[in-house]
Protein backbone atom coordinates (compact mmCIF):
# COMPACT_ATOMS: atom_id res chain seq x y z
CA UNK A 1 0.00 0.00 0.00
CA UNK A 2 0.99 3.64 -0.50
CA UNK A 3 1.45 5.62 2.69
CA UNK A 4 1.65 9.40 2.90
CA UNK A 5 4.12 10.11 5.64
CA UNK A 6 4.18 13.66 7.01
CA UNK A 7 7.15 14.40 9.21
CA UNK A 8 7.70 17.57 11.22
CA UNK A 9 11.30 18.44 10.46
CA UNK A 10 13.76 20.94 11.89
CA UNK A 11 17.37 21.58 10.96
CA UNK A 12 18.99 23.96 13.47
CA UNK A 13 21.49 25.11 10.81
CA UNK A 14 18.83 26.14 8.28
CA UNK A 15 15.36 26.48 9.80
CA UNK A 16 13.95 29.20 12.04
CA UNK A 17 10.98 26.99 12.95
CA UNK A 18 9.88 23.41 12.25
CA UNK A 19 8.41 22.61 8.82
CA UNK A 20 6.28 19.74 7.47
CA UNK A 21 7.81 17.48 4.88
CA UNK A 22 5.70 14.89 3.02
CA UNK A 23 6.97 11.54 1.67
CA UNK A 24 5.23 8.81 -0.33
CA UNK A 25 6.32 5.39 0.91
CA UNK A 26 5.43 1.91 -0.32
CA UNK A 27 4.61 -0.16 2.77
CA UNK A 28 3.12 -3.43 3.98
CA UNK A 29 0.24 -3.09 6.47
CA UNK A 30 2.45 -5.02 8.93
CA UNK A 31 5.36 -2.58 8.60
CA UNK A 32 6.16 -0.51 11.65
CA UNK A 33 6.46 3.25 11.60
CA UNK A 34 10.17 2.70 12.23
CA UNK A 35 10.37 0.78 8.93
CA UNK A 36 8.79 3.75 7.12
CA UNK A 37 11.29 6.16 8.69
CA UNK A 38 14.13 3.87 7.58
CA UNK A 39 12.73 3.73 4.03
CA UNK A 40 12.76 7.52 3.90
CA UNK A 41 16.20 7.85 5.47
CA UNK A 42 17.87 5.08 3.45
CA UNK A 43 16.27 5.55 0.05
CA UNK A 44 14.75 9.05 -0.20
CA UNK A 45 16.32 11.62 2.13
CA UNK A 46 19.38 10.69 4.18
CA UNK A 47 19.26 13.90 6.19
CA UNK A 48 16.22 12.77 8.22
CA UNK A 49 17.35 12.37 11.84
CA UNK A 50 15.72 10.18 14.50
CA UNK A 51 16.86 7.97 17.35
CA UNK A 52 16.45 4.19 17.41
CA UNK A 53 18.51 1.35 18.75
CA UNK A 54 17.10 -2.10 19.55
CA UNK A 55 14.09 -1.87 17.20
CA UNK A 56 11.75 -3.95 19.38
CA UNK A 57 10.43 -1.82 22.19
CA UNK A 58 12.98 -2.30 24.95
CA UNK A 59 15.65 0.43 24.59
CA UNK A 60 13.21 3.37 24.74
CA UNK A 61 14.92 5.43 22.02
CA UNK A 62 12.17 5.99 19.46
CA UNK A 63 9.21 7.53 21.29
CA UNK A 64 7.49 9.94 18.87
CA UNK A 65 4.17 11.73 18.48
CA UNK A 66 2.52 9.49 15.85
CA UNK A 67 -0.91 10.55 14.58
CA UNK A 68 -1.25 12.75 17.65
CA UNK A 69 -0.33 10.12 20.27
CA UNK A 70 2.98 9.34 21.96
CA UNK A 71 4.11 5.87 20.91
CA UNK A 72 7.21 3.87 20.03
CA UNK A 73 7.88 3.90 16.27
CA UNK A 74 9.13 0.30 16.54
CA UNK A 75 5.89 -1.01 18.06
CA UNK A 76 3.33 0.91 15.99
CA UNK A 77 2.02 -0.85 12.87
CA UNK A 78 0.87 0.85 9.68
CA UNK A 79 -2.40 -1.15 9.64
CA UNK A 80 -3.39 0.44 12.95
CA UNK A 81 -2.87 3.96 11.57
CA UNK A 82 -4.15 4.03 7.98
CA UNK A 83 -2.58 5.47 4.85
CA UNK A 84 -1.85 8.98 6.16
CA UNK A 85 0.62 9.06 9.03
CA UNK A 86 2.00 12.11 10.82
CA UNK A 87 5.17 11.95 12.90
CA UNK A 88 6.37 14.74 15.22
CA UNK A 89 8.95 14.88 18.00
CA UNK A 90 7.69 14.26 21.55
CA UNK A 91 6.54 17.53 23.15
CA UNK A 92 7.90 19.66 25.95
CA UNK A 93 11.61 19.02 25.36
CA UNK A 94 13.78 21.24 23.10
CA UNK A 95 14.05 19.87 19.54
CA UNK A 96 17.68 19.32 18.49
CA UNK A 97 17.00 18.13 14.95
CA UNK A 98 13.93 16.59 13.23
CA UNK A 99 12.63 13.92 15.65
CA UNK A 100 15.57 14.14 18.07
CA UNK A 101 14.91 16.10 21.28
CA UNK A 102 17.25 17.12 24.11
CA UNK A 103 16.61 14.43 26.76
CA UNK A 104 18.78 16.12 29.40
CA UNK A 105 15.90 17.77 31.39
CA UNK A 106 14.19 14.36 31.42
CA UNK A 107 17.27 12.57 32.76
CA UNK A 108 17.98 15.38 35.27
CA UNK A 109 14.54 14.62 36.80
CA UNK A 110 15.36 10.91 36.72
CA UNK A 111 18.62 11.47 38.61
CA UNK A 112 16.87 13.75 41.16
CA UNK A 113 14.83 10.81 42.57
CA UNK A 114 18.02 8.74 43.14
CA UNK A 115 16.94 5.74 41.06
CA UNK A 116 19.15 3.16 42.76
CA UNK A 117 19.03 1.03 45.90
CA UNK A 118 19.90 3.01 49.04
CA UNK A 119 20.69 0.92 52.10
CA UNK A 120 23.65 1.59 54.42
CA UNK A 121 22.95 -1.36 56.72
CA UNK A 122 25.81 -3.90 56.71
CA UNK A 123 25.16 -6.41 53.92
CA UNK A 124 24.09 -9.89 55.09
CA UNK A 125 26.23 -12.98 54.49
CA UNK A 126 24.41 -13.61 51.21
CA UNK A 127 21.61 -11.75 49.37
CA UNK A 128 19.18 -9.23 50.88
CA UNK A 129 16.22 -11.61 50.78
CA UNK A 130 12.79 -10.57 49.56
CA UNK A 131 9.52 -12.52 49.44
CA UNK A 132 7.63 -12.91 46.14
CA UNK A 133 4.91 -10.65 47.61
CA UNK A 134 7.47 -7.94 48.48
CA UNK A 135 8.91 -8.16 44.95
CA UNK A 136 5.43 -7.93 43.42
CA UNK A 137 4.73 -4.66 45.28
CA UNK A 138 6.93 -2.62 42.90
CA UNK A 139 6.82 -4.90 39.83
CA UNK A 140 4.92 -2.50 37.57
CA UNK A 141 7.54 0.25 37.80
CA UNK A 142 10.34 -2.14 36.82
CA UNK A 143 8.83 -2.35 33.32
CA UNK A 144 9.73 1.31 32.58
CA UNK A 145 12.14 1.76 29.64
CA UNK A 146 12.65 5.54 30.13
CA UNK A 147 11.26 6.38 26.67
CA UNK A 148 9.68 9.65 27.96
CA UNK A 149 6.30 8.91 26.32
CA UNK A 150 4.55 9.61 29.64
CA UNK A 151 6.39 12.76 30.71
CA UNK A 152 6.13 14.39 27.28
CA UNK A 153 2.38 13.66 27.06
CA UNK A 154 1.71 15.40 30.41
CA UNK A 155 -0.02 18.82 30.12
CA UNK A 156 1.54 19.96 33.40
CA UNK A 157 5.02 19.19 31.99
CA UNK A 158 4.23 21.07 28.75
CA UNK A 159 3.50 24.32 30.63
CA UNK A 160 5.99 23.82 33.48
CA UNK A 161 9.20 22.16 32.35
CA UNK A 162 10.53 22.05 35.92
CA UNK A 163 7.84 19.49 36.92
CA UNK A 164 9.69 16.27 37.76
CA UNK A 165 7.24 14.33 35.55
CA UNK A 166 5.60 10.86 35.56
CA UNK A 167 8.66 8.84 34.48
CA UNK A 168 10.81 10.06 37.40
CA UNK A 169 7.94 9.34 39.82
CA UNK A 170 7.54 5.81 38.42
CA UNK A 171 11.26 5.28 38.99
CA UNK A 172 10.98 6.64 42.54
CA UNK A 173 8.02 4.31 43.19
CA UNK A 174 10.12 1.35 42.11
CA UNK A 175 12.54 1.99 45.03
CA UNK A 176 10.21 3.55 47.64
CA UNK A 177 8.14 0.35 47.68
CA UNK A 178 11.16 -1.98 47.56
CA UNK A 179 11.42 -3.74 50.96
CA UNK A 180 15.25 -3.63 50.75
CA UNK A 181 15.46 0.13 50.25
CA UNK A 182 15.98 2.69 53.03
CA UNK A 183 16.21 5.87 50.94
CA UNK A 184 12.60 7.06 50.70
CA UNK A 185 13.13 10.19 52.85
CA UNK A 186 15.98 11.30 50.52
CA UNK A 187 13.67 10.85 47.55
CA UNK A 188 10.78 12.64 49.26
CA UNK A 189 12.89 15.85 49.24
CA UNK A 190 12.68 16.06 45.44
CA UNK A 191 9.24 14.46 45.18
CA UNK A 192 7.61 16.65 47.87
CA UNK A 193 9.04 19.93 46.58
CA UNK A 194 7.15 22.54 44.53
CA UNK A 195 8.16 20.82 41.29
CA UNK A 196 7.38 17.33 42.64
CA UNK A 197 4.37 14.99 42.73
CA UNK A 198 1.85 17.61 43.92
CA UNK A 199 1.98 19.23 40.45
CA UNK A 200 0.20 16.15 39.07
CA UNK A 201 -3.43 16.88 38.13
CA UNK A 202 -4.29 13.24 37.27
CA UNK A 203 -4.90 13.97 33.59
CA UNK A 204 -4.17 10.27 32.86
CA UNK A 205 -2.31 11.16 29.62
CA UNK A 206 0.75 9.36 31.01
CA UNK A 207 -1.14 6.11 31.61
CA UNK A 208 -2.58 6.21 28.08
CA UNK A 209 0.82 6.98 26.52
CA UNK A 210 2.86 4.28 28.28
CA UNK A 211 3.96 1.63 25.73
CA UNK A 212 4.71 -0.75 28.62
CA UNK A 213 1.17 -0.56 30.04
CA UNK A 214 2.34 0.71 33.41
CA UNK A 215 -0.57 2.24 35.36
CA UNK A 216 1.45 5.44 35.72
CA UNK A 217 -1.24 7.62 37.32
CA UNK A 218 -1.90 4.94 39.95
CA UNK A 219 1.80 4.76 40.86
CA UNK A 220 1.95 8.57 41.12
CA UNK A 221 -1.02 8.52 43.52
CA UNK A 222 0.69 5.82 45.62
CA UNK A 223 3.78 8.01 45.90
CA UNK A 224 1.62 10.99 46.93
CA UNK A 225 0.07 8.85 49.67
CA UNK A 226 3.45 7.53 50.81
CA UNK A 227 4.66 11.13 51.29
CA UNK A 228 1.41 12.14 53.01
CA UNK A 229 1.35 9.23 55.48
CA UNK A 230 5.07 9.56 56.17
CA UNK A 231 4.39 12.95 57.81
CA UNK A 232 2.11 11.46 60.50
CA UNK B 1 0.60 -11.06 9.59
CA UNK B 2 -2.23 -13.00 11.22
CA UNK B 3 -0.98 -16.41 12.48
CA UNK B 4 -4.49 -17.84 12.18
CA UNK B 5 -4.48 -17.25 8.40
CA UNK B 6 -0.84 -17.29 7.28
CA UNK B 7 2.23 -19.33 8.25
CA UNK B 8 4.63 -17.54 10.62
CA UNK B 9 7.84 -16.66 8.73
CA UNK B 10 10.86 -18.22 10.45
CA UNK B 11 14.50 -17.64 9.50
CA UNK B 12 17.90 -17.84 11.15
CA UNK B 13 19.68 -14.62 12.06
CA UNK B 14 23.15 -13.59 13.17
CA UNK B 15 22.63 -13.57 16.91
CA UNK B 16 26.09 -13.25 18.45
CA UNK B 17 29.69 -12.84 17.34
CA UNK B 18 32.25 -15.11 19.01
CA UNK B 19 35.75 -13.69 19.21
CA UNK B 20 36.43 -9.97 19.09
CA UNK B 21 38.99 -7.55 20.48
CA UNK B 22 41.40 -9.64 22.60
CA UNK B 23 41.63 -8.49 26.23
CA UNK B 24 43.21 -9.45 29.53
CA UNK B 25 41.06 -10.54 32.48
CA UNK B 26 40.82 -6.81 33.35
CA UNK B 27 39.45 -5.78 29.95
CA UNK B 28 42.74 -4.25 28.76
CA UNK B 29 43.10 -4.58 25.01
CA UNK B 30 46.05 -6.73 23.93
CA UNK B 31 47.59 -6.43 20.51
CA UNK B 32 49.63 -9.55 19.88
CA UNK B 33 50.33 -13.17 20.78
CA UNK B 34 52.65 -12.06 23.63
CA UNK B 35 49.69 -10.38 25.37
CA UNK B 36 51.15 -6.88 24.95
CA UNK B 37 48.68 -4.41 26.47
CA UNK B 38 47.59 -1.22 24.64
CA UNK B 39 47.67 1.23 27.59
CA UNK B 40 44.36 2.97 28.30
CA UNK B 41 42.29 1.01 25.78
CA UNK B 42 39.54 -1.28 27.14
CA UNK B 43 36.91 -3.58 25.64
CA UNK B 44 34.11 -5.61 27.23
CA UNK B 45 31.00 -7.53 26.24
CA UNK B 46 30.27 -8.84 22.77
CA UNK B 47 32.91 -6.55 21.22
CA UNK B 48 35.63 -8.13 23.35
CA UNK B 49 37.21 -11.56 23.52
CA UNK B 50 38.35 -12.49 27.04
CA UNK B 51 38.33 -16.01 25.61
CA UNK B 52 35.51 -17.20 27.82
CA UNK B 53 33.32 -18.81 25.16
CA UNK B 54 35.64 -20.71 22.87
CA UNK B 55 34.21 -21.23 19.40
CA UNK B 56 30.59 -21.46 20.53
CA UNK B 57 29.14 -19.14 23.14
CA UNK B 58 26.46 -21.05 25.09
CA UNK B 59 23.09 -19.62 26.09
CA UNK B 60 23.15 -16.78 28.71
CA UNK B 61 26.96 -16.91 29.01
CA UNK B 62 27.06 -13.59 27.16
CA UNK B 63 25.30 -11.89 30.04
CA UNK B 64 27.71 -13.43 32.56
CA UNK B 65 30.64 -12.23 30.44
CA UNK B 66 29.18 -8.74 30.27
CA UNK B 67 28.41 -8.41 33.98
CA UNK B 68 31.71 -9.84 35.25
CA UNK B 69 34.18 -8.47 32.72
CA UNK B 70 32.31 -5.20 32.14
CA UNK B 71 32.72 -4.52 35.87
CA UNK B 72 36.37 -5.55 35.88
CA UNK B 73 37.13 -3.40 32.82
CA UNK B 74 35.37 -0.45 34.49
CA UNK B 75 37.33 -0.86 37.73
CA UNK B 76 40.63 -1.07 35.88
CA UNK B 77 39.83 1.83 33.55
CA UNK B 78 38.93 4.01 36.56
CA UNK B 79 42.26 3.14 38.23
CA UNK B 80 44.10 3.89 34.99
CA UNK B 81 42.33 7.24 34.54
CA UNK B 82 43.17 8.30 38.11
CA UNK B 83 46.92 7.95 37.53
CA UNK B 84 47.18 8.82 33.82
CA UNK B 85 48.06 12.24 32.45
CA UNK B 86 46.28 13.82 29.51
CA UNK B 87 48.07 13.52 26.22
CA UNK B 88 48.19 16.45 23.88
CA UNK B 89 45.76 15.90 20.99
CA UNK B 90 47.80 16.95 17.98
CA UNK B 91 46.79 17.37 14.34
CA UNK B 92 48.73 14.19 13.67
CA UNK B 93 46.26 12.29 15.86
CA UNK B 94 43.17 14.15 14.65
CA UNK B 95 44.09 14.23 11.00
CA UNK B 96 43.04 10.71 10.03
CA UNK B 97 39.61 10.94 11.67
CA UNK B 98 38.96 14.40 10.29
CA UNK B 99 40.00 13.32 6.82
CA UNK B 100 37.75 10.25 6.98
CA UNK B 101 34.73 12.43 7.89
CA UNK B 102 35.47 15.17 5.35
CA UNK B 103 35.99 12.62 2.58
CA UNK B 104 32.51 11.18 3.13
CA UNK B 105 30.86 14.61 3.50
CA UNK B 106 32.47 16.08 0.38
CA UNK B 107 32.11 13.00 -1.81
CA UNK B 108 29.96 13.27 -4.93
CA UNK B 109 30.12 9.51 -5.56
CA UNK B 110 27.06 7.56 -6.67
CA UNK B 111 27.14 4.73 -4.09
CA UNK B 112 24.59 4.77 -1.24
CA UNK B 113 25.20 3.51 2.29
CA UNK B 114 21.91 1.62 2.73
CA UNK B 115 22.19 -0.25 -0.58
CA UNK B 116 25.82 -1.20 0.02
CA UNK B 117 25.06 -2.32 3.58
CA UNK B 118 22.17 -4.49 2.34
CA UNK B 119 24.51 -6.18 -0.16
CA UNK B 120 27.10 -6.75 2.57
CA UNK B 121 24.50 -8.26 4.92
CA UNK B 122 22.97 -10.52 2.27
CA UNK B 123 26.30 -11.79 0.92
CA UNK B 124 27.71 -12.43 4.42
CA UNK B 125 24.54 -14.37 5.27
CA UNK B 126 24.83 -16.41 2.03
CA UNK B 127 28.57 -17.09 2.03
CA UNK B 128 29.95 -16.72 5.57
CA UNK B 129 27.18 -18.11 7.75
CA UNK B 130 27.65 -20.91 10.33
CA UNK B 131 27.87 -23.60 7.64
CA UNK B 132 30.54 -22.52 5.13
CA UNK B 133 32.93 -23.91 2.54
CA UNK B 134 36.27 -22.74 1.16
CA UNK B 135 34.60 -22.04 -2.15
CA UNK B 136 31.91 -19.78 -0.67
CA UNK B 137 34.37 -17.98 1.60
CA UNK B 138 36.72 -17.35 -1.34
CA UNK B 139 33.76 -15.93 -3.25
CA UNK B 140 32.99 -13.65 -0.29
CA UNK B 141 36.64 -12.47 -0.21
CA UNK B 142 36.15 -11.20 -3.77
CA UNK B 143 32.76 -9.65 -2.97
CA UNK B 144 34.27 -7.80 0.01
CA UNK B 145 37.06 -6.42 -2.19
CA UNK B 146 34.45 -5.07 -4.58
CA UNK B 147 32.29 -3.63 -1.77
CA UNK B 148 35.34 -1.93 -0.19
CA UNK B 149 36.16 -0.39 -3.52
CA UNK B 150 32.60 0.88 -3.96
CA UNK B 151 32.63 2.13 -0.35
CA UNK B 152 35.21 4.71 -1.43
CA UNK B 153 32.55 6.21 -3.71
CA UNK B 154 29.70 6.61 -1.18
CA UNK B 155 28.14 10.03 -0.69
CA UNK B 156 25.58 11.35 1.81
CA UNK B 157 22.79 13.98 1.70
CA UNK B 158 23.37 15.41 5.17
CA UNK B 159 26.36 17.78 5.21
CA UNK B 160 25.59 19.20 8.67
CA UNK B 161 27.42 18.77 11.98
CA UNK B 162 24.43 18.43 14.35
CA UNK B 163 23.17 14.88 14.92
CA UNK B 164 24.40 13.74 11.52
CA UNK B 165 23.13 10.17 11.88
CA UNK B 166 23.64 9.57 8.15
CA UNK B 167 27.37 10.23 8.59
CA UNK B 168 27.43 7.85 11.57
CA UNK B 169 25.83 5.11 9.46
CA UNK B 170 28.38 5.74 6.69
CA UNK B 171 31.31 5.45 9.15
CA UNK B 172 29.81 2.33 10.69
CA UNK B 173 29.54 0.69 7.27
CA UNK B 174 33.30 1.13 6.88
CA UNK B 175 33.86 -0.67 10.18
CA UNK B 176 31.38 -3.42 9.22
CA UNK B 177 33.39 -4.04 6.07
CA UNK B 178 36.63 -4.30 8.05
CA UNK B 179 35.13 -6.69 10.62
CA UNK B 180 33.62 -8.78 7.80
CA UNK B 181 37.03 -8.98 6.19
CA UNK B 182 38.68 -10.21 9.41
CA UNK B 183 35.90 -12.79 9.83
CA UNK B 184 35.90 -14.15 6.27
CA UNK B 185 39.69 -14.36 5.87
CA UNK B 186 40.05 -16.07 9.28
CA UNK B 187 37.28 -18.56 8.45
CA UNK B 188 38.88 -19.37 5.11
CA UNK B 189 42.25 -19.83 6.78
CA UNK B 190 40.95 -22.21 9.49
CA UNK B 191 40.71 -25.59 7.72
CA UNK B 192 38.72 -27.46 10.38
CA UNK B 193 35.29 -27.31 12.06
CA UNK B 194 34.98 -26.02 15.63
CA UNK B 195 31.89 -24.73 17.46
CA UNK B 196 29.95 -22.32 15.27
CA UNK B 197 32.60 -22.47 12.55
CA UNK B 198 31.31 -25.45 10.52
CA UNK B 199 33.42 -25.96 7.40
CA UNK B 200 31.54 -28.48 5.26
CA UNK B 201 34.79 -29.22 3.39
CA UNK B 202 36.64 -29.81 6.72
CA UNK B 203 33.96 -31.35 9.00
CA UNK B 204 36.33 -32.64 11.74
CA UNK B 205 37.88 -30.73 14.63
CA UNK B 206 41.67 -30.69 14.26
CA UNK B 207 43.25 -30.02 17.68
CA UNK B 208 46.72 -30.87 16.43
CA UNK B 209 46.81 -27.92 14.04
CA UNK B 210 44.04 -25.58 15.20
CA UNK B 211 43.74 -25.63 18.99
CA UNK B 212 44.80 -21.96 18.94
CA UNK B 213 43.37 -18.46 18.67
CA UNK B 214 43.55 -16.59 15.38
CA UNK B 215 44.79 -12.98 15.54
CA UNK B 216 43.90 -11.18 12.29
CA UNK B 217 45.86 -8.10 11.15
CA UNK B 218 44.78 -5.90 8.28
CA UNK B 219 47.59 -5.34 5.79
CA UNK B 220 45.57 -3.54 3.14
CA UNK B 221 42.09 -3.86 1.60
CA UNK B 222 41.70 -7.52 0.67
CA UNK B 223 44.85 -8.64 2.51
CA UNK B 224 44.85 -10.02 6.04
CA UNK B 225 47.84 -11.44 7.97
CA UNK B 226 47.53 -14.00 10.80
CA UNK B 227 49.27 -14.70 14.07
CA UNK B 228 48.27 -17.28 16.66
CA UNK B 229 47.91 -17.48 20.42
CA UNK B 230 47.71 -20.70 22.48
CA UNK B 231 44.40 -21.60 24.15
CA UNK B 232 44.46 -21.65 27.97
CA UNK B 233 42.47 -24.79 28.72
CA UNK B 234 42.27 -24.78 32.53
CA UNK B 235 40.62 -27.81 34.06
CA UNK B 236 38.49 -28.84 31.07
CA UNK B 237 39.82 -30.91 28.19
CA UNK B 238 38.13 -30.21 24.83
CA UNK B 239 35.80 -33.03 23.83
CA UNK B 240 33.64 -33.81 20.82
CA UNK B 241 30.05 -32.62 21.20
CA UNK B 242 28.18 -35.86 20.56
CA UNK B 243 24.69 -35.17 21.92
Amino acid sequence: MQVTLKILRFDPAKDKKPRWETYQVEAEPTDRVLDLLHKVKWYQDGSLAFRRSCGHGICGSDAMLINGKNRLACKTLVKDLGSVITVEPIRGLPVEKDLIVDMEPFFAAYRAVKPYLINDEPPPQRERLQSPEERARFDQGTKCILCASCTTSCPVFWVNGTYIGPAAIVQAHRFIFDSRDRGKRERFKALGSGSGVWRCRTAYNCTEACPREIPVTQLIEEVKRAILFDSF
Amino acid sequence: MDPLKEPVPVMPTAHYAMGGIPTTLWGQVIKDEKNTVVPGLYAAGEAACVSLHGANRLGTNSLGDLVVFGRRAGIHAARFARDADYHELTEEHLGESRERIERIKNSTGKEKVAALRAELQQSMMDNASVFRTGELLQKQVEILKELMDRYKRISIDDKGDAYNTELVEALELGYLLEVSEALVHSALNRTESRGAHAREDYPERDDENWLKHTLAYKVEDGKVAFRYKPVVLGRFEPKARTY
